[in-house]
């Protein structure tokens, strides 16, 4: 094989004394896709921060690109040295167009004027090369997260990168996104581009990944060729234990399906929902599949009183309901579990405590609306119990959290209100491996105590894993239903010809 | 591939959170403290520059005194502005509340209710900005930005534009006189009683009530407040409406201490000083973190700049720039503190 175009030998960083990163190895040759995989909090973000110039490693270790040392400084360090980073949130403006957000920074200017037409031409051909279906003087405004995500590659090439890190690219985008991306990706490493592939999703890994490295506690556990590459050992890997079960679903609907507890009649919003009926029943995990925009998030939106209904109903255990905002569905007792944790679900500078209580501190509290405290901590240091929370105390901000302690927190809230019915919207989404399997088995012992679940999950073997039914959308409509029978298991096939209605084609 | 038995992984986490709870006690300290020590080194350099008459019992009482209006404002400044929000206007409110309380106490019925009716006042024009911001969707910067204006108009107004006294003005005491801790030692204005218990109200409202961290929970994200089942309108019309009643609050104390009050000269730029107090105090501008305490702090600053530099004899026009200066200072050495806290 020929020289790697990047080699990193025994790179540390530590924060406070705390050690993020352990004398770390990664080579990456050109021409590669590289995945790099670890559990949430594995030392992942850290490596590519120092790749990328953000954080300075400890003295010690040693950086080569194309076998001469280089030292990485700055935050235009890393692509002085060749190296791009696609973050997870794109880091465009918005407001600005594509040319100006390629050049950002190193703007083209005459005679102190922005010559925005030679910018324009500029990229032209690295756009055309990518397969970019929009103009150059297009405000990314305008551009679909798979389009902006074409731009930062563009902004990539155009700085002349030989190696491209892409952190969870596939987070955002829909089905069909993904799959141009990975061609894409695929181009750019016949190419000779090096890849090195953050993601969680064990598909993407198998799909594009030439050489696997895992990361574990901030300490390399080791690379696999892809020959080696099986989900099993990677998840051994990352988890540093056999992951035996990693779907939990013990409850049986087939043992007598409950009653039905969430009936949505022709839920429709005008826009993106078009009349949309579901039943749930008690004890049963129904999954919400779809591809992307298909409707999903807006359907729950609308039964949960969070988005405006143009028709519809809803009835809770048989008997008709009126729910205006997200709070009398809460009062009632349906909850949900927003995809987007972050910006809708938590509140990152409170506690873990206060987030656990906040939609139970009116119920709680005593006369005057004085906050019962005991009762709030009590409520909080069982939820860590119950849920396996990992933080120091209750008093940590979530913010401080990994991803899958911060959704267990969030899930916790909703859990304080003993919901009947739980809507969890991508549930395991930016969590990793561990905590994905400890929400599935959360999940079933719901279900198994008679909550009415209903999953809008992206990830397919998830929804196959632990649904006991999966309802399909397609453009806004209910475009079909499968059931689980006793010998016929749900599968991805029937899933996505329904979601991209392919079935329609086949007849 | 796995170093180390379990066990002593376990430990190592184990003491890798202690270390991080530690951590995050003593940022939280150091949050805590926040611009105290700013104020003791103020104290102390203009106590040593006045050559000693900075900590007399009776310059300390004045510089309660000055503090206790700002503080009252301040705090009512703290609530909105840990929702994320701004009000402009308190200074306006403040004079309206004035003379509205001081027209009233004329009437020699009705004298008595003047302070009611200055804080009634207070209270209507602040839920007024509320409902604006809350029920139309408007931004609290322009909201209040209008009030400032028109509100003022109406301080005016109400006084025919002209300075109404009342040299008989019934519990002018709050204004001037003092409660006496030990007859003949130590006495402290009624002043600053009041801005204290304001500041104790606050706390209690703040840190111990739901609504305390519904108010935290809206600066802190909105949107996921609105999710959680939280009345988002009605946290931010009891915030306005908080500040309106501390506006209105400041007012009354004006005008007992004054006899006087001029719709158009009372309480002018009042809101600059309550929002720095609220700023020096740590509380963030974006909303969702602070504290009542870092406001009282930031409050005493202000106080004891103004009072201190007149002890030092530096003159009128250079005490501005001076402000200005520590003010800007303060806050940068705020967020450079913070730097270190920043989440890895």
């Amino acid at each position: 094989m020929n020289d790697p175009i990047l080699e990193m030998r025994g790179v540390s960083k530590s924060f406070f004394g705390i050690k993020a990163l352990r004398s770390v190895d990664l080579t990456v040759y050109a021409g590669e896709i590289h995945a790099l995989m670890g559990e949430n909090g594995a030392g992942k973000s850290t490596l590519m921060k120092i790749l990328s110039g953000a954080y300075r490693p400890d003295p010690g270790g040693e950086i080569r690109i194309e076998g001469s040392p280089v030292r990485i400084e700055g935050p235009l360090g890393g692509r002085t040295a060749g190296i791009s980073i696609i973050y997870q949130e794109l880091s465009l403006a918005p407001n600005l167009s594509v040319a100006e957000n390629i050049y950002l920074g190193r703007e083209i200017s005459r005679a102190g004027l922005l010559a925005r037409g030679t910018m324009r031409e500029g990229v032209g051909p690295i756009l055309k090369r990518l397969g970019a279906d929009f103009l150059p003087s297009t405000p990314v405004a305008q551009l679909s997260m798979g389009q902006r995500q074409l731009v930062e590659i563009a902004r990539a090439l155009h700085a002349r990168s030989k190696i491209l890190i892409m952190d969870e690219p596939t987070t955002a985008l829909s089905a069909g996104e993904s799959a141009r991306l990975f061609a894409l990706i695929r181009q750019l490493r016949s190419e000779g581009l090096a890849i090195i592939y953050i993601s969680h999703r064990m598909d993407e890994v198998y799909a594009l990944g030439d050489r696997v490295t895992v990361l574990r506690d901030g300490r390399l556990v080791g690379a696999l060729d892809k020959q080696d590459i099986r989900a099993d050992t990677i998840v051994r890997m990352m988890v540093g234990r056999d992951v035996s079960s990693f779907y939990k679903k013990d409850h049986d609907p087939e043992a007598g399906r409950g009653h039905p507890v969430l009936a949505a009649i022709d839920m429709a919003d005008g826009q993106r929902v078009k009349g949309c009926s579901l039943t749930v029943h008690a004890g049963e995990v129904v999954g919400l599949a779809g591809l992307i925009g298909a409707g999903r998030t807006e359907l729950a939106h609308l039964i949960i009183g969070a988005a405006p209904r143009t028709s519809g109903r809803i009835e809770l255990e048989g008997r008709p309901v009126d729910i205006r905002t997200p709070g009398e569905a809460l009062d009632i007792g349906v909850a949900y579990l927003t995809e987007d944790r972050k910006a809708l679900g938590l509140f990152l500078d409170m506690s873990c405590l206060d987030n656990i209580n906040l939609a139970v501190l009116g119920r709680d509290a005593r006369i005057g609306y004085i906050l019962d405290r005991d009762k709030a901590r009590d409520r909080a240091n069982r939820a860590f119990a119950a849920l396996g929370i990992r933080a120091a105390d209750i008093n940590v901000t979530v913010g401080a959290l990994s991803g899958g302690n911060q959704q267990k927190v969030l899930l916790s809230r909703l859990l304080a209100t003993t919901p009947k019915v739980l809507i969890l919207d991508e549930p395991t989404r930016g969590v990793d491996v561990g905590a994905k399997s400890e929400i599935y088995s959360i999940i079933d012992n719901l279900a198994k105590s008679g909550t009415a679940i209903l999953v809008i999950s992206s990830d397919l073997p998830e929804i196959i894993g632990i649904c006991d039914r999966v309802v399909v959308m397609r453009a806004g409509h209910i475009a079909g239903e499968i059931e689980r029978g006793a010998t016929s298991p749900l599968n991805q096939e029937d899933i996505m010809a329904l979601a991209t209605g392919m079935e329609q084609l086949d007849a | 591939m796995h170093d180390g038995p379990p066990k002593a992984t376990a430990a190592a986490a184990g003491l890798a959170a202690a270390q991080e709870t530690k951590r995050q006690r003593i940022r939280l300290l150091i949050r805590a403290a926040g611009m105290l020590p700013v104020l003791l080194i103020l104290c102390g350099g203009f106590h040593f520059l006045s050559e000693g008459r900075f900590f007399t019992g009776q310059n300390l009482g004045i510089v309660l005194q000055q503090a206790a209006v700002n503080t009252v404002l301040a705090a009512g400044m703290t609530f909105v502005i840990l929702t994320g929000g701004i009000d402009l206007s308190v200074g306006s409110i403040l004079a309206a509340s004035a003379m509205a309380g001081l027209t009233l106490s004329k009437l020699p019925e009705l004298g008595m209710l003047w302070l009611p009716a200055a804080l009634l006042t207070g209270l209507g024009f602040g839920v007024i900005n509320g409902a604006l911001i809350a029920l139309l969707r408007l931004p609290p910067f322009i909201v209040t930005l209008g009030s400032l204006t028109a509100v003022r108009g109406l301080a005016r107004l109400l006084g025919a534009d002209t300075t109404v006294f009342n040299p008989s003005i019934p519990y002018a005491f709050i204004g001037n006189g003092s409660l006496t801790l030990v007859p003949g030692v130590a006495s402290i204005p009624w002043l600053s009683v009041i801005a204290l218990l304001v500041i104790l109200l606050s706390w209690l409202v703040l840190r111990r009530t739901v609504l305390g961290v519904h108010i935290y929970a809206v600066g802190g994200n909105e949107s996921a407040a609105r999710l959680a089942g939280i009345k988002v309108w009605a946290v931010l019309i009891f915030v306005y409406g908080v500040s309106g009643l501390f506006a209105g609050l400041g007012g009354a104390m004006q005008a007992a201490r004054l006899y006087a009050a001029n719709g158009l000269q009372l309480g002018q730029s009042y809101e600059l000083d309550a929002i720095t107090a609220v700023i020096l105090g740590g509380t963030s501008f974006v909303g969702g973190i602070g504290s009542i305490w870092g406001t009282l702090v930031g409050a005493l600053i202000i106080a004891v700049l103004s009072n201190g530099l007149i002890l030092v004899g530096v003159s009128d026009i250079w005490q501005y720039v001076i402000k200005g200066l520590v003010i800007i200072g303060a806050v940068a050495l705020d967020r450079y503190r913070l730097q270190g806290s920043a989440r890895t």
